[in-house]
């Protein structure tokens, strides 16, 4: 008797459950109370700068899937995650264009003329925030101060618009009087000019361990809160959505030689904490680091990739040209992961040096 | 027991799947009813397959043998019951790529008799292990584990290597199947005998049985039954898929790994599993061979999930039938266990010596989901119990790389499916790997098959090369023999050759022919000259001897072996002939040319039949044709 109705797939028959989609669903959830609360420590133009990014990766994601003539892989959750990541990575305030440019470069050439998800060489956010750097280097670099929502001068919807469309400020809030170096881009500069990074810091600038942690940071709307962006990659590690390798050692990476830099002169280098809480190296570590396409597959591989990251980071924005080294580091790094993987391949069952 | 790692070991990656064991573990194993007919594979193990020893109409009873081995790795088959043979002929088996195979129908006359010959060792601890090993092998058992290797080639180990542990397979890692379970629990004292046996099969005294936590009442009942046996002990392990592979189970009880390539024994460990354990007992106390097996019949597809001593060549069909049949719904019928299993297409597939279980899936516990771009997780790696790198294997096989694919170790994956079972891209990984290996088996094979052709195409090459050389050989003789004649006649007539030798009188004229003659026939000898020229040159003139020099020459140039040494041996046979011919004015002389000539061409035969004549002797024998030409030159 024959059944025709019969699956014949190969073997295993079970599986269990996880998919990129909700892979790629959790590390935006995992995302969610950081971007929240920079919209609450940065208001609604914030919140527009978020909305536009995703929107414009989303609709070039579809466009791409329309002009090769396959389904939609909207499904998959890859293409929101990419506009999440590089909102987060841009100023607060970023015009439109910026937002739109950046995503449609995050999945055009970030992600899609490689062949689409899987097959690109580099972090797709990452690559397009570092394009637009280079592109457009005044608007990445104008950090205005926080202004939260429902807070005195907090921007209404229409102001917010009129911020990221046009440019256009309430007339008590003139651009330049909102804006403000961060805490990276206050110590190199000033350091540089013979300052101690006491005095760069502090004074007029008055730079606050608890502000930062606390998501009171001038920077770019992921750079907020370091404890809530390390909660959400906890969180991830925990589900193990990604491991502690990569974070991990691209922390210590960056961490070990700011201290013992810090150790050898504090008053040029700042210390450790003040490399973990400002800027993007959390946010790097957990959520940057850790794409899977372009990170190595190995654990070896893994640590070696993290390590570097960090190393990397440390030495850009110590000695680099840039106050911030993060995207560049992983960037980088991302291009030397064929390589990492195929020289830390795992010693197989059965091959290891037997002791007698 | 030292080699039982005091603390136990674990293995790289693992799964741990939904176990579903729930369903049928509480379920004694039952008898069934005698199916109308039995499918009996003649291939039910790792190995070549049986040689049918029955014929179509043949009465056969139950434990005769039906399939003879046929190698060294082969099991033979029996006959599970008394009864008619109906048919010989191929039927669909399980196996990943829906083959057939050669089978055995046959038609129980519901007697049940059993062989005449069936006869066991009443004490088997009195008997050399050789006995035991062969009553094993006879028997036909195989590991019941799933990898069906025939197991008293487990018995029989190597000389040179020491049996330090048995092990005994308790684990039943898969999900669902309760069998093994079922037999420790109701068998108990059948598989301790049958460890013991093996124990003195293989002349050690250490065992350990591993069984994995999520079977507490095996584990309980084991543990009291072992009490007072100190050379076995009990081990329980933490659950976790595939802690039942041979060499997983290995490195978890021991700490040491089997090297790749290697089998247990190379690490002092043997495996069997619990199944055999009892099957072996039964071949060798009562010479009962394998004929049934308990077998799960579980999955949320099957209406009543049991645990069933099934006779082997039983349809599925019948044992489906026998627990209230499939329920709607069912997806997929899986011989196996849902993590190894093979779904098969056709519930006629009969139950083998393999054959741990029968699951019924439903579209609940079965996904089917599409393949997606591999997103680099490295999930697959942190599964793999090899540590192999399943993506990039999988990417390997799709493009068909088929040496980096070894590279990577391809060989050394033991399909668990436990990269398939964690990847989020639902990339059917294992279907890639049987792939690959199948691929690289074929270019394997067809590689071995070009490289015959090729040195059949280089022998018919040499053939040809030698049937034509002999040809102008024979013709080159023909000439020279013509020469020799005009000359014999020339001195026959008494002219003087141009030899300062030659001083012979008149009278010795008839003598001079004569050995002309015999030079003729020496230069007859040399036939190989397929440098007809260099016969030419023992023609003695200064033109062919110059000629016969290049042809050398170039023989010598050219590569092929062959040739040159048939220019070397016409060379010499005409350098032979020559000095015969010079030193013909003395009988002995004479006659020890004749003889030069018949050595030349006996050597030169066996450099024939050498063939394989190297450059060094071209040159030998370009040398032999210039004393050739300076002979004729003198002349
Ligand atoms: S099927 Fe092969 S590659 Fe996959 S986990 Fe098992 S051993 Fe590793
Ligand atoms: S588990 Fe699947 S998606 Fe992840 S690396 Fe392995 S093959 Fe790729």
């Amino acid at each position: 008797m024959s059944h025709a109705n019969l699956l014949t797939s190969s073997s295993p028959h079970v599986h269990d459950g996880a998919s990129v989609d909700r892979v790629m669903q959790s590390v935006i959830w995992a995302l969610m109370p950081a971007s929240a609360l920079s919209v609450m420590v940065f208001g609604l133009p914030a919140l527009l700068v978020i909305l536009i990014t995703v929107a414009s990766c989303m609709v070039t994601e579809q466009l791409f899937m329309l002009i090769r003539k396959r389904k939609t892989t909207l499904g998959d959750n890859s293409a929101a995650l990419t506009g999440l990541l590089l909102a987060l990575t841009l100023p607060p305030h970023s015009p439109w264009w910026v937002c739109v440019v950046g995503g449609v470069f995050a999945i055009g050439v970030g992600k899609q003329i490689y062949g689409g998800l899987g097959y690109n060489m580099f972090n797709p956010a990452l690559i397009s925030r570092v394009f637009l750097l280079i592109s457009f280097p005044a608007e990445l670099t104008t950090w205005p101060v926080p202004m939260p929502l429902f807070s005195d001068g907090a921007f209404s919807m229409s102001q917010a618009f009129a911020i990221i469309f046009s440019g256009e400020y309430p007339v008590n809030q003139a651009l330049d009087a909102i804006t403000m170096a961060t805490p990276l881009g206050q110590y190199k500069m000033e350091v540089s000019m013979g300052k101690t990074v006491t005095d760069a810091l502090g004074g007029d600038y008055g730079f606050s361990y608890i502000n930062s942690m606390g998501g009171n940071l001038v920077g770019s709307i992921g750079e907020t809160s370091a404890i809530l962006l390390a909660a959400g990659g906890l969180w991830m590690i925990r589900k193990g959505i990604i491991t502690w390798h990569i974070p991990g050692s691209m922390l210590l990476g960056t961490l070990v030689p700011a201290l013992i830099f810090w150790a050898f002169d504090s008053s040029v280098y700042p210390d450790p904490l003040f490399h973990l809480v400002t800027g993007g190296l959390i946010i790097g570590a957990f959520f940057m680091a850790t794409d899977m396409v372009t990170s190595p597959v190995t654990i070896k591989g893994q640590l070696i990739f993290g390590a570097s990251c960090g190393l990397l980071t440390y030495i850009i924005r110590t000695w680099g040209g840039y106050p911030e080294g993060v995207s560049f580091a992983i960037v980088i790094m991302n291009t030397a992961v064929p390589l990492i993987d195929q020289y830390t391949r795992p010693t197989i069952y059965g091959q290891r040096p037997e002791r007698t | 027991m030292g080699i039982v790692a005091s603390v136990l070991k674990k293995f790289h990656g693992g799964v741990h799947p939904e176990e579903f064991k729930d369903l049928s573990e509480k379920c004694a194993i039952e008898p069934m009813p005698m199916p109308e007919r039995l499918y009996v594979p003649l291939h039910q193990h790792i190995g070549s397959p049986c040689e049918p020893s029955i014929n179509v109409g043949d009465m056969v009873f139950k434990g005769q043998t039906i399939g003879r081995p046929q190698g060294f790795v082969s099991a033979p088959v029996h006959a599970p019951t008394s009864g008619k043979v109906v048919e010989i002929r191929q039927h669909p088996v399980a196996h990943p790529s829906g083959l057939t195979m050669m089978v055995a129908v046959i038609e129980p006359d519901g007697k049940d008799t059993w062989h005449k010959d069936i006869s066991g060792l009443e004490d088997p601890f009195k008997h050399e292990p050789a006995e035991i090993r062969e009553r094993v092998r006879c028997g036909g058992i195989v590991g019941m584990g799933g990898a069906t290797f025939p197991s008293f080639i487990k018995m029989s180990p190597p000389k040179d290597k020491v049996v330090e542990l048995l092990i005994i397979n308790g684990v039943e890692c898969e999900p669902y199947l309760t069998c093994d379970a079922r037999v420790m629990e109701e068998q108990t004292t059948e598989v301790i005998d049958g460890i013991k046996i093996m124990l003195h099969g293989l002349q050690t005294e250490n065992c350990v049985i591993g069984i994995e936590n999520n079977k507490p009442r095996a584990i309980e009942i084991m543990k009291a039954a072992v009490k007072d046996i100190p050379e076995i002990d009990i081990i329980a392990l933490p659950v976790r898929y595939p802690q039942g592979g041979e060499k997983q189970l290995i490195e978890v009880v021991t700490g040491r790994q089997v090297p790749s390539g290697g089998l247990p024994i190379d690490v002092g460990v043997i495996v069997h599993n619990v199944a055999t354990a009892v099957a072996i007992r039964d071949a060798v106390r009562f010479g009962h061979p394998l004929l049934a097996r308990p077998v799960t019949v579980t999955g949320l597809g099957i209406s009543r999930p049991a645990n069933v001593q099934a006779l082997f060549g039983t349809p599925v069909q019948e044992m489906i039938k026998h627990c209230g049949g499939l329920k709607n719904g069912t997806r997929k019928v899986l011989m196996g266990g849902p993590m190894m299993g093979v779904a098969i297409g056709t519930l006629d597939v009969p139950v083998v010596k393999g054959t741990s279980g029968i699951l019924c899936m439903t579209s609940n516990e079965t996904t089917d989901k599409p393949e997606q771009a591999c997103i680099r997780c490295g999930r697959c790696l942190q599964a793999c119990p090899v540590s192999l790198m399943p993506t990039e294997m999988a990417w390997l096989s799709r493009h068909e790389e088929l040496d980096k694919l070894q590279e990577y170790n391809l060989f050394d994956c033991i399909e668990c499916g436990s990269c398939s079972y964690v990847c989020p891209s639902n990339i059917p990984l294992v279907h890639y790997f049987r792939f690959g290996k199948m691929a690289i088996q074929t270019a394997d094979k067809e590689k071995k098959r070009g490289e015959i052709a090729k040195q059949r195409a280089k022998a018919k090459d040499a053939r040809e090369e030698k049937v034509k050389a002999e040809r102008e050989a024979r013709k080159a003789a023909m000439k020279a023999k013509m020469a020799a004649k005009r000359k014999a006649a020339a001195a026959a007539k008494g002219e003087k050759p141009a030899t300062e030798k030659e001083s012979a009188p008149a009278a010795g004229g008839n003598d001079k022919a004569a050995k002309a003659a015999r030079a003729a026939k020496a230069a007859k000898a040399a036939r190989a000259a397929k440098a007809a020229k260099a016969a030419k040159a023992g023609g003695g003139t200064k033109d062919a001897a110059g000629d016969g020099d290049d042809k050398a020459a170039k023989a010598a140039r050219a590569a092929k072996a062959a040739k040159a040494a048939k220019a070397a041996k016409a060379a010499r046979a005409a350098k032979a002939a020559k000095a015969a011919r010079a030193d013909g004015g003395t009988k002995d002389a004479a006659g020890d040319g004749d003889d030069k000539a018949a050595k030349a061409a006996r050597a030169a035969k066996a450099a024939k039949a050498a063939k394989a004549a190297r450059a060094a002797k071209a040159a030998k024998a370009a040398k032999a044709a210039k004393e050739a030409k300076a002979d004729g030159d003198s002349q």
